[in-house]
């Protein structure tokens, strides 16, 4: 194969845009993401949820989950503070809060974040933002580490801990094969109380505020999921502090990303200088190693030729005394022999 | 170790087949239950505790405590330590052995162990501290086969393969130490994506350094305790260099570890200082912490020292000993102890004893292959064919 000149310059040319165009490693930056434009979302209005459970009926139905112990219609369940789990991708608490005489009722399922952390911090690429705004998982590619569970912050992916050779992780898809049929989640469709609004984010969020100047005093002036952890596609406004409902209202608004970016922006740097750095360290104990070999000979040939130069001395000096006493011996001895 | 060596018949009830034998026996069903019944029969693990001892003490702590391999190969061959020489093949193949069983237990938690490969082969989840993780364990697994693998070449007679290995030690060590720093530190940066779980106190921007720094001091402090059992069950194997450099080996590797303990130490209160939570020592979970920073931090430093000033060997074996407990605490801390503190004290985890037991059969299944191999290869002393060709 002949690569011309041409064609050369032209793959450089086609790299470096590449390379230009390509996602930034950074997540640090000036940049925000705001979601893709035009994603949807849920708004799900606290207030007018009534704890009927249709919407968790609807959605086993839907997502094709087997049915619970106790019937969609038994409300006891509301007692206790149920989770997520790998049989039921929602549930509805009921919340005694402080002030107020009737119970209060919120929806929990993935909230489907702008920037989701279990997609950050999975390292096979199960999950995906897709541009309807649903966080989707891929079953054939999950290893089952179950470190989007560790990162989730609010606590939603599920495992099925009961499947020995291929569990999954289980959890809410905001009905995106629905979705993009054109048909609405099964819960937001199953509501008699319409406590849930599908439709575009930033409809959702100008819905909400209408609310709040049309019904002053109902509402906390917050929406839940606007900012919280980057922000999420689903959004909740509701009469009663958040807190007062199960949710966090300590988690931040930095998109998870954000938080591992600077361990990762390290690994670049260390693979770059470390070696430099220890082929340094190395060759400075190498060279002391040397330079004391040289020394250590230096010293050992100046104490040698120091030594041999006083041995010659001293032979010279020997040899001169032998010389002195052998002619004192020779000379005559008349003095005494008289 | 018979005392009566000439007239005995050699029999293979030994107290240590014994005991070891009865525990690979229940390690073997435990496996198959695992991987018949899943993890939810033979754990403790839940949603709300997706992580158990299998990551925390397998995975963290082992990673952890095999970190002698790194260290001391870059103080005798990057640093110059040459005195310290007899004391590498011991530590490289406790690094060796001691990854080889992270992998091993690994798969026993993930899911569907087969796809361990998928992140690298299939999709690479490039913006996870894990898919870092997974990456340098598997190059470094390889780094240290190459840096074990002279002593089997040796033991076997394969010459020309061994100079081959041997030549490429220099750049092996660099390379182990680059690795080692990468994914020490990125399993404590595991925990960075998770600020609403993790207790301030162990929650940090610092933690991947934490994690590297202490790293250091498990290595150093594993060679010093791990050369104390060495001595204890293997001294017929050693020759003459290996125990004449012994001595220096702990006094020159306790100064070291002390003086590291006192720069973590120095680093975690800095920690402490720069997330301002300094009234959260007075809470329940600030006295563990405390507990942690003074108790295994500032008194194995102190301990340390005192020991290298007075020549107390002794004493320095046994903080080497107390100071390898405190990574562990650590390491539990981190995963375990002080993750999903907020949470009820009904919905916490604590491990189920057939995960406690899988993870004592993974470790006496790493005694047994290291007695193996120091009973057969040139490990505590120079192979004579071999003598002096470093």
């Amino acid at each position: 194969m002949s690569i011309s000149r041409r064609k050369c310059l032209k793959w450089i040319g086609a790299a470096g845009i590449g390379s230009v165009a390509g996602k930034s490693a950074f997540a640090a930056g000036n940049k925000h993401f705001e979601g893709y434009p035009g994603s949807f979302g849920v708004l799900h209005d606290i207030t007018l949820c009534v704890g009927c459970r249709s919407c968790e009926a609807a959605c086993a139905n839907v997502n094709e989950l087997p049915l619970p112990d106790k019937p969609f219609t038994d409300l006891s369940v509301l007692q206790e503070k149920r989770r997520t789990t790998e049989k039921a991708y929602t549930v509805v608490n009921q919340y005694e809060v402080p002030g107020k005489k009737a119970p209060v009722f919120r929806k929990n399922q993935c909230n489907h974040c702008l920037e989701p952390a279990c997609a950050s911090a999975c390292f096979v690429k199960a999950f995906k933002k897709t541009e309807t705004g649903a966080v989707t998982y891929d079953p054939t590619v999950c290893v089952g580490c179950r470190y989007c569970m560790i990162a989730c912050p609010f606590d939603i992916p599920t495992y099925e801990y009961d499947e020995p050779l291929t569990p999954r992780i289980m959890k809410c898809t905001m009905c995106y094969p629905r979705v993009i049929k054109g048909e609405l989640p099964g819960c937001v469709e199953a509501c008699p109380k319409e406590a849930m609004t599908f439709g575009k984010r930033e409809d959702l969020i100008r819905l909400a505020h209408d609310r709040f100047r049309k019904y002053p005093g109902r509402y906390v002036d917050h929406i839940y999921g606007e900012t919280e952890m980057g922000g999420t596609s689903w959004l909740y406004i509701s009469s009663a502090p958040f807190s007062e409902v199960g949710m966090r209202e300590d988690l931040g608004v930095t998109p998870a990303p954000e938080l591992t970016s600077g361990a990762l922006s390290a690994v670049p740097m260390v693979v770059g200088l470390w070696p430099v750095l220890l082929t340094g360290i190395y060759a400075i104990s190498k060279r002391k190693e040397i330079v004391f070999q040289q020394e250590l000979e230096e010293a050992v040939r100046t104490a040698s030729d120091k030594a041999n130069s006083k041995l010659a001395d001293a032979l010279a000096k020997v040899k001169k005394e032998t010389k002195n006493a052998v002619e004192k011996a020779a000379q005559p001895r008349t003095k005494e022999d008289i | 170790m018979s005392d009566k060596p000439a007239m005995e018949v050699k029999t293979w009830l030994t107290p240590f087949n014994i005991v070891s034998g009865s525990i690979i026996i229940v390690g073997i069903v435990l496996t198959i239950l695992r991987f018949t019944m899943g993890l939810g029969a033979v754990t403790n693990l839940s949603n709300d505790n997706p992580w158990g001892l299998w990551i925390g003490f397998d995975l963290l702590v082992g990673v952890a405590l095999a970190a002698g391999g790194y260290v001391t190969s870059a103080a005798v061959y990057l640093f110059g330590m040459k005195k310290y020489h007899s004391a590498v093949r011991p530590a490289v193949l406790t690094g060796f052995l001691g990854y080889s069983l992270v992998v091993f237990a690994l798969n026993y938690d993930v899911g569907r162990p087969w796809r361990l490969p998928y992140p690298f082969i299939i999709q690479q989840g490039t913006s996870s501290l894990l898919f870092e993780v997974a990456a340098c364990v598997a190059l470094y697994l390889t780094v240290l086969f190459l840096e074990f693998v002279p002593a089997p070449l040796e033991w076997l007679g394969i010459k020309k393969v061994r100079e081959l290995a041997v030549k490429l030690t220099l750049a092996l060590t660099i390379l182990g130490v680059v690795l080692s720093t990468l994914h020490q530190s990125s399993l404590g940066a595991l925990f960075l994506i998770a600020p609403s779980k993790l207790h301030p106190l162990w929650y940090s921007p610092y933690l991947p350094v934490y994690f590297f720094v202490s790293s250091i001091i498990a290595g150093l402090s594993m060679v010093i305790f791990e050369s104390t059992l060495s001595h204890h069950f293997f001294h017929d194997k050693m020759d003459e260099t290996h125990l004449n450099e012994n001595q220096g080996v702990t006094l020159g590797f306790g100064k070291a570890a002390s003086l590291v303990l006192a720069g973590y130490f120095i680093i975690k209160v800095m920690g402490i200082a720069g997330g301002d939570n300094w009234s959260l020592l007075v809470t329940p979970y600030g006295i563990w912490f405390l507990v942690e920073l003074i108790g295994f931090v500032a008194l194995p430093s102190f301990l340390y020292a005192i020991g290298v000033r007075n020549r107390d060997v002794k004493l320095i074996k046994w903080t080497a000993a107390w100071t390898v407990i405190g990574i562990v605490i650590n390491r539990l801390n981190v995963c375990l102890i002080a993750f999903n503190w907020q949470l009820p004290s009904s919905q916490r985890y604590f491990p189920h004893w057939m995960e406690i037991a899988t993870s004592v059969f993974i470790v006496t299944v790493g005694i047994v292959i290291f007695r193996f191999i120091v009973t057969k290869m040139p490990i505590f002393y120079e192979h004579p064919e071999y003598k002096d060709v470093h």
